[in-house]
């Protein structure tokens, strides 16, 4: 009677709880994810709603997958993606030495500030009738627009990480002859480029919504994920598609914006361990 | 964040910042308008000089009777419906993302829970929902104003997890050493420390619901800016179209600087704080 149950060995039990533990978060995020996904399968099927604006999970899913299949929706992709890629690229060019030279003037600096504070509020949105009377093709139109939007964030974070520049470091480097090409290689740009990563990330996640947008309000006859989304809109019974692609493109958005999370961490270890942050 | 506090705190000392300030501002205006006049002949139309915008800006939308505070009828019309639109659904957010934030970031595991859908939900470009919505609503204020809800409780939510989360453990301690109440400990400990980083989130998410603002006015809208602004495309009105895109800069510009002054009323003993640290 006093024999104890089957004695489990403390490492396993050890074991298993480290890696419930570890597992918990993840489990209940799972958790939280198949609640949802549940609610709207009960939702979409007990006829609450009508079917045709709220359909049910198992229904967008089976949409999903059918997208990522299509030739013409993975050309969207890449047609939006082409738009956000070249609006970045073009906005970093612009930003980073803009930012590195207000950075390192103070009386530039001070004076850009106001100009960065009038036109920052001014939403690329609102630019969209304006360059559409101007630029006609609907490519050239996202990509103007999307370095706008993106130049922002990038600026205003290189400018404040050529602000945070060792002034020591700086002077010593000058002192040992350092050559001004050398000084930016050396000095400036370990200092600056993390928080030019920061920027664009930032930014990346404003170029992708104004992309988007431009493509959803710009009408018809172009391409990419907005189009897509503005089409299937207007389709009776369309709503399933809109939700699938809206699902494809939440992922998309967290795709880029973890892989630049990611990457920011890895490349600038250093920087982030100075900060004191988890790297 | 602390980079925009400091630049506002710079930008509020002295006059002497103000006067370089608005001189710059001048000289880069007067700049443009010489610019203008460089610009190729088929490109003129498209552009035209500021004092032509200031003029339309002032006889389009500030040129009405006393009365009406001088906002002109198409104020009236586009102006205010786009502000209700936008100030009704931020703060509709912050009323429902504050609570729920500071309550997720004080527990522990329900946090785990929505996580995942919170940064999902959060990547998903809100102007990307206008035609989910447009189908669940159609072309009415309730759909405009779903959008912006949905953009911009994100960012605030976000920020009200992460300052809840950042109460010193110690000053909780101290409190329940006191016997202070659960409801005291969450206004005078929980809420004083999660404020910075919620004013964060609130600043973040109002220039983000202007975006959206504009963006949800610009399809099958009958009032608002982004209605004028499409009305002013097809009337081929470029001097009006720049002084409504000038007039969401002041809008934006106005606004945050009002909530900057809000946060350093509110949170002034933080920075007081801060500085004699």
């Amino acid at each position: 009677m006093t024999n104890p149950p089957a004695k489990i060995p403390v490492v396993v039990v050890r074991s298993f709880r480290k890696a419930r533990s570890a597992a918990g978060p993840l489990l209940r995020g799972f958790v939280g994810v198949a609640v949802l996904l549940l609610a709207g399968e009960v939702i979409g099927r007990a006829g609450l709603v009508d079917r045709s604006y709220l359909p049910p999970t198992s229904t967008v899913l089976a949409h999903a997958g059918r997208l990522l299949t299509d030739g013409g929706f993975l050309r969207d992709i890449a047609f939006t993606l082409g738009g956000w890629s070249a609006g970045l690229l073009i906005a970093s060019a612009i930003a980073v030495p803009a930012g590195v030279l207000l950075g390192s003037l103070p009386v530039v600096d001070s004076a850009a500030r106001v100009l960065v504070e009038f036109l920052r509020p001014i939403p690329a949105v609102a630019l969209v009738p304006l360059v559409l009377l101007v630029v006609s093709d609907q490519g050239e139109m996202e990509r103007l627009l999307a370095a706008y939007a993106a130049t922002w964030p990038i600026l205003i974070n290189t400018i404040y990480g050529a602000g945070a520049v060792d002034p020591l470091a700086r002077d010593m480097a000058r002192c040992f002859g350092l050559s001004r090409p050398a000084i930016l290689m050396w000095v400036w740009l370990p200092s600056v480029a993390p928080f030019v990563a920061t920027g664009v990330r930032l930014a990346s996640s404003v170029a992708l919504i104004v992309t988007i947008s431009t493509e959803l309000i710009s009408g018809g006859g172009g391409a990419g994920l907005g189009q897509f989304v503005f089409d299937a809109s207007g389709d009776p019974g369309g709503a399933a598609q809109v939700f699938a692609a809206v699902l494809v493109i939440g992922a998309l958005g967290l795709l880029l914006d973890t892989g630049l999370r990611y990457g920011e961490r890895t490349a600038f270890r250093w920087h982030f361990e100075r900060l004191g942050e988890p790297a | 964040m602390t980079t925009e506090r400091r630049t506002a705190r710079r930008a509020g000392s002295g006059l002497a910042g103000a006067a370089l300030r608005w001189s710059v501002f001048l000289v880069v205006v007067g700049f443009w308008q010489f610019a203008t006049t460089l610009i190729p002949e088929d490109y003129v139309p498209y552009f035209p000089p500021p004092s032509t915008i200031a003029r339309t800006l002032y006889e389009t939308w500030f040129s009405g009777p006393a009365s009406h505070g001088f906002l002109t009828p198409t104020a009236i019309d586009d102006l205010l419906p786009s502000l209700g639109r936008l100030l009704g659904g931020w703060s509709l957010a912050a009323v429902v993302s504050i609570p729920v934030g500071v309550a997720l970031g004080r527990s522990r595991h329900a946090i785990e829970y929505v996580q995942p859908l919170i940064h999902f939900a959060r990547s998903i470009p809100a102007t990307t929902l206008i035609p989910v919505f447009v189908v669940l609503f159609r072309f009415s204020t309730t759909m405009r104003v779903s959008v912006i809800v949905f953009g911009v409780v994100w960012p605030i939510l976000l920020n009200a997890i992460e300052g809840a989360r950042q109460v010193e453990p110690a000053q909780l301690d101290i409190a329940r050493v006191f016997k202070l109440s659960r409801q005291a400990r969450l206004w005078l400990i929980v809420v004083p420390a999660a404020a910075p980083r919620i004013f964060a989130g609130l600043r973040i998410s109002l220039s983000l619901s202007i975006i959206l603002m504009v963006t949800s006015e610009l399809v099958g809208a009958t009032d608002g800016i982004g209605f004028f602004l499409s009305n002013a495309k097809k009337g081929f009105e470029l001097p009006e179209m720049w002084s409504a895109i000038v007039l969401l800069g002041i809008v934006g510009y106005v606004l945050n600087t009002t909530l900057l002054l809000a946060e350093r009323r509110i949170l002034g003993w933080q920075y007081d704080a801060e500085e004699n640290r």
